[in-house]
């Protein structure tokens, strides 16, 4: 039975357990509601919530639990000369033999007798029921694939069958159970707030995922290749992930893209601090309410635009810009028309994303120049100080390390950018200091380590995820700090 | 002599001349200020203008893309060159190789009065034509066998580069080894714009169609149907969830330091680079669950947990703004904890929690990154039937065709980026618009 309409069954089920609760809970009250100890909605919802969260957990665990089984017992079925093969190669044929089980059920018996009898031919019957086949199957490989036929559609049959005398039978106790006394709005109620502490977990879980996650998929690339060479390795070569084989590792050290990284990062916030702040200040100081009103917005349009968006604009025209710029300044000066800055640059990357995270900076700040208490304001201007010199020097002090805060999260907003960097710093992997030429970042190779095929046995692909807890680690340390002075501060004038 | 002597300090101390000022330097100063509220002035203008001109230079580019050069010619469809021996009923293979260029291009060579050419006469005429021209004219015969013998009018796409010729966008006083279009091609195309046989019409295949490598027959219809899918998905799943989860912390949760750890956590997965939640995708849904790669599903599922920290930050601040006095109310009117909350306070709170919600969605909408991660970069022609087959979606379709050299391609990214700028603008509007409508001031 279909996964589909088991869970509409189950729903079903639930619906009526929910009319007939409310039924009976009326029929008991005897036409007084008050006689229940809760509406009769509540007695309704107990006995439907009685019906389909057992149901609905067998069905999950039995989901979970019943491939892993089967998987188990056909493998214990491979002749011992199967056993002896490496894990991969019993992989390889646990993944054939599942293939043809998929094909199974689209034949008819007499092609099904067929197959048993003549495991020559496998390959161009199941390639006619449109599944493919890499090579012949070996004769184990068909028995053991109606094995694995027979024990999933044993399987199917049972879960359908238990999820379903499960649902019933817990509609049927509970409604059993239902009596004016019984406190269903609080069981009710007890559930719900499950329900809530589940949700919340959710992003512990994420957490948790992340980190787990990451680090059980580095600590495969740090099995082949060391962790110093990763975290003080110069050179940048993983080469390609030739197939099988495992010996052809490439170099990978982190310090050139991490250099890139660092170096974008600084163009960006080189264009994005300066001026994000001084928009901040006259912002939250000098415009007028009209003015603050139609340009806040206008700015904020500029986070608002999808990463994508600025990545071509970048490539197709800031980069091509400056590279004709430079071509003529360079004519200019020298008569060569050569151009000295590179479509792809850090300069390009650098300057784009700078011009994305000015919405950052600036409202970031604009809140708390604002927090900054009035009183402050008015004792420096009553002293004489001009507007400028109040802001210099009472209200800028006051509110930096607010600042700090703001400039250390958008400084972790710069490291983890990936879309302007994929499409406008290049991909070459080096360390110079000439922010006319393209450099790479750690956002560019994880995106080039894992587009395209993916073999999760290869350190080619695996340095994605050392990449990525790098990333993960720095951005997180960023946040943390920041909003831990961004806390600190707040408390002085509260 | 004395009164002479005695006079000027008399009008410097008392009445009438004005004191030597003494220099304080406030001219200096005000000077700066003026200057400090320039940078103020430019830092703003900076800001402004680059985001008229990003918006500037993505419009100039793709709003041509919105049109696209047809031709209609009769085209007649010859029993000679599609069927020369009459096998088509024994075979109808026959009918599904045929070649059909020839007759597009045949029937091209006719209306431009080329009655016979060498080689490269006609691979010129057939290099205005799109290659997409095969499969539409294997439609109608497919569907229709008895056209064959018949002449009948047929509209096509133009060729991507005579598209672009005939919109300008082929700087024609290269020389001509180094441009797409031959002179000759150029003066054909005069020809048949002034005849009205070439003619730009509304681009709908660009909303309609998948992926091709022909930049003319090339369309966003997957990508969005792909976007559309992961945006319910999202929708579906982190609303109820980011709800729920701001609900405990808000109303229920003791303060403790467990709760202390989630509200530190969702802060962080805020500010998480959104390529890490590709990783966890690719490492957690599709190496670990064995779901498919490339399917809307995943990318489904990651974006929900991107969004979510968006969702319960936005709704937690709803529900802190409902008045306390509302909760006591309803308590004191003997509902429970819970009914208070579903019954009171969550429909107050519900403008803010939508507004929160949409802009959410927005940020989903415009991401790009976990994406390319979970492998929607595919070349994916056909429309996904559910969110478990191969798609993409409308960032990546836009990164993907970035990547593509062809000038027409270059319109066409530009066009997809409208059309993405479009979508969002409606859905902040629309959360502009609700939190306009409904908010409630205390």
């Amino acid at each position: 039975m279909s996964m589909s309409l088991l869970l509409l069954i189950v729903a079903a089920i639930g619906v009526a357990g929910y009319l007939a609760g409310s039924w009976r809970a009326r029929g008991l009250a005897g036409g007084k509601l008050s006689n229940l100890h809760s509406r009769p909605g509540y007695y309704g919802s107990f006995v439907a919530i009685c019906a389909m969260i057992p149901a609905l957990l067998l069905l999950l665990a039995w989901s979970i639990a019943s491939p892993i089984y089967i998987q188990s017992t056909i493998r214990a079925g491979f002749p011992e000369s199967v056993k002896m093969q490496p894990e991969a190669t019993q992989n390889l044929s646990y993944n054939m033999i599942s293939a043809i089980a998929r094909g199974l059920p689209r034949m008819t018996q007499e092609e099904r007798r067929a197959l048993a009898e003549d495991g020559a031919s496998a390959r161009t019957l199941l390639a006619a029921k449109g599944v493919p086949l890499a090579s012949e199957p070996e004769p184990y490989m068909v028995q053991s694939a109606q094995d694995l036929d027979r024990a999933t559609v044993a399987s199917s049959l049972w879960r359908a069958v238990l999820v379903i005398a499960a649902a019933a039978a817990g509609a049927f106790l509970s409604f059993r159970l239902i009596a004016p006394r019984l406190r269903a709005r609080n069981r009710v109620e007890g559930v719900m707030l499950g329900g809530l502490v589940a949700a919340s977990s959710i992003a512990i879980l994420t957490t948790v995922g992340i980190v787990a996650s990451m680090l059980t998929e580095a600590a495969h690339f740090f099995n082949s290749v060391p962790a110093w060479e990763f975290f003080f390795g110069t050179v940048w070569d993983p080469r390609f992930a030739a197939a099988g084989a495992t010996g052809s590792s490439g170099q990978f050290g982190l310090v050139p893209l991490l250099a890139g990284t660092l170096y974008i990062g600084f163009v960006a916030m080189l264009v994005a601090v300066p001026v994000g702040l001084f928009a901040a200040v006259y912002m939250s100081e000098y415009a007028s309410r009209g003015f603050r009103s139609v340009v806040k917005p206008l700015l904020e349009v500029l986070a608002g635009i999808p990463t994508i968006v600025y990545g071509f604009f970048a490539m197709a025209t800031v980069g091509p810009f400056l590279r004709d710029i430079s071509a003529q300044i360079s004519g200019l000066a020298t008569g060569n028309y050569a151009s000295f800055i590179q479509a792809q640059s850090v300069l390009t990357a650098g300057f784009v994303m700078g011009i994305m995270l000015i919405p950052y900076v600036s409202s970031l700040s604009d809140d708390i120049i604002t927090a900054v208490p009035r009183a402050l304001r008015d004792g420096s201007l009553g002293l004489g100080a001009t507007r400028s010199e109040t802001i210099k020097k009472v209200v800028l002090p006051a509110a930096l390390p607010g600042i700090v805060g703001a400039l250390l999260m958008t400084a972790s907003r710069a490291i983890g950018e990936t879309m302007i960097v994929v499409l406008a710093a290049g991909v070459a992997a080096r360390m110079q200091l000439n922010p006319f030429e393209p450099m790479t970042t750690v956002t560019v190779k994880i995106v080039n380590q894992l587009t395209g095929d993916l073999e999760f046995t290869s350190p080619q692909t695996l340095v994605a995820f050392a990449l990525g807890i790098t990333l993960f680690v720095i951005t997180l340390c960023l946040n943390i700090y920041a909003l831990y002075i961004v806390r600190k501060y707040r408390e002085q004038y509260e | 002599m004395s009164e002479t002597s005695t006079t000027p300090p008399m009008t410097a101390i008392g009445i009438s001349a004005a004191p030597a000022r003494r220099d304080i330097g406030l001219g200096r100063r005000y000077a700066a200020e003026r200057r400090f509220r320039l940078y103020g002035m430019a830092a703003i203008g900076f800001g402004l203008l680059f985001l008229f001109l990003l918006l500037f230079s993505v419009v100039s580019k793709g709003y041509t893309a919105f049109q696209q050069s047809m031709i209609t010619i009769p085209v007649e469809f010859s029993e000679q060159v599609l069927d020369r021996n009459n096998e088509r009923a024994a075979n109808p293979q026959k009918l599904m190789t045929a070649n059909y260029p020839i007759i597009a291009r045949d029937a091209l060579a006719r209306q431009l009065g080329v009655t016979e050419g060498d080689r490269a006469t006609l691979r010129e005429i057939s290099g205005m034509i799109s290659d997409s021209v095969r499969a539409q004219l294997r439609d109608i015969v497919v569907a229709d066998p008895s056209v064959i013998g018949t002449t009948r009018d047929v509209t096509f796409l133009a060729h991507g580069n005579l598209d672009s010729a005939f919109k300008g966008q082929i700087d024609l006083s290269v020389d001509e080894k180094n441009r797409k279009v031959s002179d000759r091609q150029v003066g054909w195309m005069n020809q048949l714009a002034e005849s009205g046989v070439l003619a730009k019409h509304f681009n709908t295949g660009l909303f309609t169609n998948g992926a091709s490598s022909r930049p003319e027959a090339a369309g966003v219809g997957v990508a969005l149907i792909g976007s559309l899918y992961m945006m319910l998905i999202v929708l579906v799943l982190s609303l109820p969830i980011g709800v729920a989860a701001s609900i405990y912390l808000e109303e229920f949760a003791p303060k403790n330091r467990l709760t202390d750890l989630i509200e530190v956590n969702i802060n962080n997965l805020a500010a998480v680079p959104s390529i890490v939640y590709g990783l966890l995708g690719l490492a957690v849904f599709i190496n670990f669950a064995g779901l498919p790669r490339s399917a809307a599903i995943v990318g489904g599922l990651v974006l929900t947990l991107m969004t979510l920290p968006t969702i319960i930050i936005a709704t937690r601040a709803a529900l802190k703004a409902v008045p306390p006095s509302i909760r006591s109310a309803a308590l004191g009117l003997g509902a429970s904890k819970m009914q208070t909350v579903f019954h009171h306070v969550l429909p107050l709170a519900m403008p803010g929690i939508l507004t929160g919600t949409i802009i959410g969605l927005a940020h989903a909408l415009g991401e790009t990154a976990p994406l390319l991660l979970i492998g929607m970069v595919a070349f994916v022609a056909d429309v996904p039937g559910t969110p478990l087959d191969p798609a993409t979606a409308l960032p990546v379709q836009i990164y993907m065709w970035a990547n593509e050299a062809e000038r027409a391609f270059v319109e066409r990214t530009s066009g997809a980026i409208i059309v993405l700028l479009i979508f969002l603008i409606l859905m902040n509007v629309g959360a502009i618009l609700l939190r306009r409508r409904f908010e409630r001031r205390w």
